[in-house]
């Protein structure tokens, strides 16, 4: 607590601390007071019971007393939240995408990455969408979480507050692969992440390299290994040589020689040839250009 | 079954008739009541063992014993189970039925036909969502929350599930209803609002609630399945749905359900902690009427739930605000209680214990409810375990230990005998460690930072997780000490008098077990309410069971 990685931290640390305290005072006291007079007026000690039915100033002494520490507790934490809900104009806009499972976080000059950069004591946005379900966007060490609710936008906002890489977590349960829905926020120094924004990565610039830079962007190791290792799909390693058993969306069965337009289509149409064993559940992505197809299906080639 | 010890002609109820159909076609309240009693004992297991081995999946990052999908359909069976088939029914279901009608001096529920059908309903629905396991592509595996569109796009069987929930809902509402005209209707002569003994002033609140908000949820899980049969846009955004009116209608249920849960157990609370004290309970009104305060104001917190889900600032502050509100009412339940130890002559017993725990781990459920309703700080533990180990703080610390503590309190009523107190403050020791234990470390894994619903987790979360299923270990032990205990002292315990605990409300003025119709003599009130304990020796004067020490 009180990592002050976020501009939201103090407050928030701030909040717990107070509800904290209080809340431990109230609990060893009133324990204490139980096993107290379990003691004390034990029936071997005191053997008649005196009656006592209430007492109006008492009922109002612990009717007030609460009553102004839970205004107080309130107050806090409505403070703390209006400041996450309040961005200011000149934030850095970047759309964060979730999807079953991977993140991708879409800059302002087009730039596409799959984990967050960000400078150094500067506002950042995330518009936030979902491609599937409803998921939620959680950095534990800045204390802000958003949900990415689908057909709808929501948005959070922070400022990177010391230079580190922090985890990012998926906190709405999503399906089969909630748990490793994980990706990374690297807090930047302005120059370093100018740098960053303005350069091209290497490897997107041709072939097979721009082909798995863009499987990356996209989140598709997310469920197909490279290794032939089944997580929620089946694997890359090899698949240009397979013949798979699929299931139409008509409910046939068949055997497909996976070529380049069997690839194709389920990049643009998933649900309607899926390899038998596995579910539903891969998002269609209709973004990719011919020549981005392309250069997908020469990585997959190098993977045998 | 017991035999009936008393020199009364008349016999125990377990003798009034034999065989199965006597008991799956009773009409006595008594019956019924067991009847839910060994059904949920029996889903209270299940749910455990599953409970059980999450824990042990967890006690370790990566897989230790299933894939990712059979974890995810174990919490949500778990958490179906637990919530619609044990604690909605258990505390009502069991002691409200059996004690009710003796705690106001009848001899049965306004009406009985339709508290057996609820029963049956309760059956049906079981069964139902057992068959999934079974039939169908698999349980679902959406979490008992259903949310949209997960559940309307999930592969498993989501469907039947969510018939389940609807059947158990009728079941519930209709429990409701009999507890409602049954309180209104049939108090002894003599027994107005305010002398009522504050376990009916719990189950009232209850009722109503049960009454008008299941019929929301009913609703609700019913619209998932239409959207999920017939591709009709409800809650899917695919399909012109919209998932956030899906979590506004489960919350608006869901939400005064956690008050279902909680009300009766607070309601037995204020029966065992006078009976223990032998004094007046401090503070009746306040208790009672901060129930019914408690079931209103519980409508309008459903909103804190979705602080995450881009909801107005103004809403999300109003929703806030109330949440708060509903602290103020429980505290003073709190103080009352500790105030009635105050000046009285305690007897220690397993009863009082399994209350004072349940005082102390619903403190902690309560207070970390603070947390939760302070925005700044929901933001940070939403949908982590913190919340899962607030909750579990709330209903397993507190609805099921009272649970617990009411089968200590009425046993020698229910089944007319005595249990092993050795044993049963072991069973209750090693649950209250156990139970701290694991949820105390979810708390703290939680807060920093580990999303609930994890099948795996990063490695600095490993330290606590090993903790809290050691803590799950030492849990399981005692409970399973505590049935053993109770099961073995059912049929060989010694035999109970009518008032092992000198109380002094209208059930411990009856035989250990009640005959059929409950009542062998008039009942006998105190003109100054439910707890005047200068009425014991007029009371005590029935004893017809001889006490040996």
């Amino acid at each position: 607590m009180f990592s002050n990685a976020s501009n939201f931290t103090n407050d928030v640390d701030l909040t717990f601390a107070i509800i904290i305290g209080i809340s431990l005072f109230f609990l060893i006291g009133l324990t204490f007071l139980m096993i107290y007079f379990m003691i004390k007026y034990n029936h071997k000690k005191n053997p008649v019971a005196t009656d006592i039915p209430g007492h109006m100033g008492l009922e109002i002494l612990w009717t007030v007393i609460p009553t102004i520490l839970v205004l107080v507790m309130f107050y806090y934490g409505w403070a703390g939240y209006t400041k996450m809900r309040t961005a200011p104009k000149d934030a850095i806009q970047i759309k964060a995408t979730g999807r079953m499972w991977s993140w991708t976080f879409e800059y302002e000059n087009g730039r596409v990455t799959d984990t967050l950069v960000i400078p150094l004591n500067k506002a950042v946005k995330l518009n936030l969408f979902s491609n599937d379900v409803i998921h939620s966007l959680y950095i534990p060490a800045f204390r802000v979480k958003e949900d990415l609710v689908p057909g709808d936008s929501n948005w959070m906002w922070f400022i990177g507050q010391q230079i580190g890489s922090y985890n990012i977590l998926c906190a709405e349960y999503c399906g089969d692969r909630h748990s490793y829905m994980i990706s990374k926020v690297d807090v930047l120094f302005p120059e370093e992440y100018e740098k960053w924004y303005k350069s091209t990565p290497k490897k997107a610039l041709y072939g097979a390299d721009a082909g798995q830079n863009l499987l990356k962007s996209n989140g598709c190791f997310g469920c197909h290994s490279v290794d032939g290792k089944v997580i929620a799909a089946p694997s890359f390693k090899g698949i240009m040589t397979r013949i798979s058993e699929v299931k139409t969306d008509k409910g046939e069965e068949a055997f497909i020689k996976v070529d380049n337009a069997y690839i194709i289509r389920s990049i643009e149409d998933p649900n309607k040839e899926v390899v038998e064993g596995f579910g539903k559940i891969m998002p269609a992505n209709n973004n990719l250009t011919e020549k981005e197809l392309e250069q997908i299906i020469d990585y997959l080639k190098t993977l045998k | 079954m017991s035999e009936n010890h008393t020199s009364n002609s008349e016999e125990s109820f377990y003798k009034s008739k034999k065989g199965l159909a006597s008991w799956i076609f009773t009409l006595d309240h008594k019956r019924i009541a067991l009847l839910y009693l060994y059904s949920i004992a029996i889903f209270f297991l299940v749910g455990m063992t599953l409970g059980f081995i999450m824990r042990l999946e967890l006690f370790a990052p990566g897989g230790q014993l299933m894939n990712p999908r059979t974890y995810n359909q174990m919490f949500t069976f778990h958490g179906v189970i637990m919530i619609f088939l044990v604690i909605i029914p258990s505390i009502p279901a069991v002691f409200g039925n059996f004690m009710l009608p003796i705690m106001l001096g009848t001899d049965d529920v306004a009406l009985p036909k339709l508290n057996l059908f609820s029963w049956w309903l309760y059956v049906i629905g079981a069964v139902m969502a057992l068959s999934t396991l079974v039939w169908g592509n698999g349980p679902a595996d959406t979490g008992w929350t259903f949310y949209a569109p997960y559940s309307v796009t999930s592969d498993t069987d989501v469907s039947m599930l969510l018939l389940a929930a609807f059947v158990l809902g009728f079941s519930s509402i209709l429990t409701g209803l009999n507890f409602i005209v049954t309180i209104h209707r049939l108090r002894a002569p003599g027994m107005g609002w305010f002398k009522m003994p504050l376990f009916a002033w719990g189950l009232y609140a209850t009722a109503w609630i049960q009454l008008l908000a299941t019929p929301i949820v009913g609703i609700t899980l019913l619209m998932v399945v239409v959207e999920r049969s017939f591709g009709i846009g409800l809650f899917n955004p695919a399909l012109g749905g919209d998932p956030i009116l899906y979590q506004h209608l489960f919350w608006i249920y869901s939400h005064p359900v956690v008050y279902v849960m909680i009300l009766p157990a607070m309601g037995i609370i204020s029966e065992i902690i006078p009976t223990s004290a032998q004094r007046t309970i401090f503070g009746y009104k306040a208790i009672a009427l901060s129930s019914m305060a408690i079931a209103f104001l519980g409508y309008f917190v459903w909103g804190h739930h979705m602080f995450t889900t881009g909801m107005s600032g103004e809403a999300a502050i109003v929703f806030s605000f109330v949440t708060f509100l509903v602290a103020i009412p429980t505290a003073i339940k709190v103080f009352n209680w500790i105030a009635t130890l105050y000046k009285g002559s305690i007897h220690i017993t397993p009863n009082l214990l399994w209350s004072v725990a349940f005082v102390f781990n619903f403190l902690i459920g309560g207070l970390t409810g603070l947390i939760n309703g302070a925005l700044a700080t929901d933001v940070h533990i939403h949908d982590t375990t913190y919340i899962v180990a607030h909750f579990h703080y709330t209903m397993f610390g507190g609805t099921i230990f009272v649970f617990f503590g009411a089968l200590h309190y009425w046993f020698p009523k229910i089944w007319g005998r005595m249990y092993n107190t050795k044993l049963a403050y072991w069973a209750l020791g090693l649950v209250f460690f156990g139970f701290n234990v694991m949820y105390g470390a979810m708390l703290v894994v939680g807060i920093q930072g580990m999303p609930r619903r994890y099948f795996d987790y990063l490695p600095e979360f490993e330290h606590l997780n090993k903790i809290s299923t050691v803590g799950s270990w030492f849990l399981v032990f005692g409970i399973l000490l505590m049935i053993f205990n109770l099961v073995r002292s059912a049929r060989k315990g010694k035999k109970a008098p009518r008032n092992p605990w000198n109380g002094v409300t209208l059930e411990w003025q009856v035989p250990s077990p009640p005959p059929l119709h409950n009542f062998d003599h008039a009942p006998i009130l105190s003109e100054k309410g439910p707890y005047d304990f200068s009425i014991l020796g007029e009371i005590n004067k029935y004893e017809t069971t001889k006490i040996d020490k």
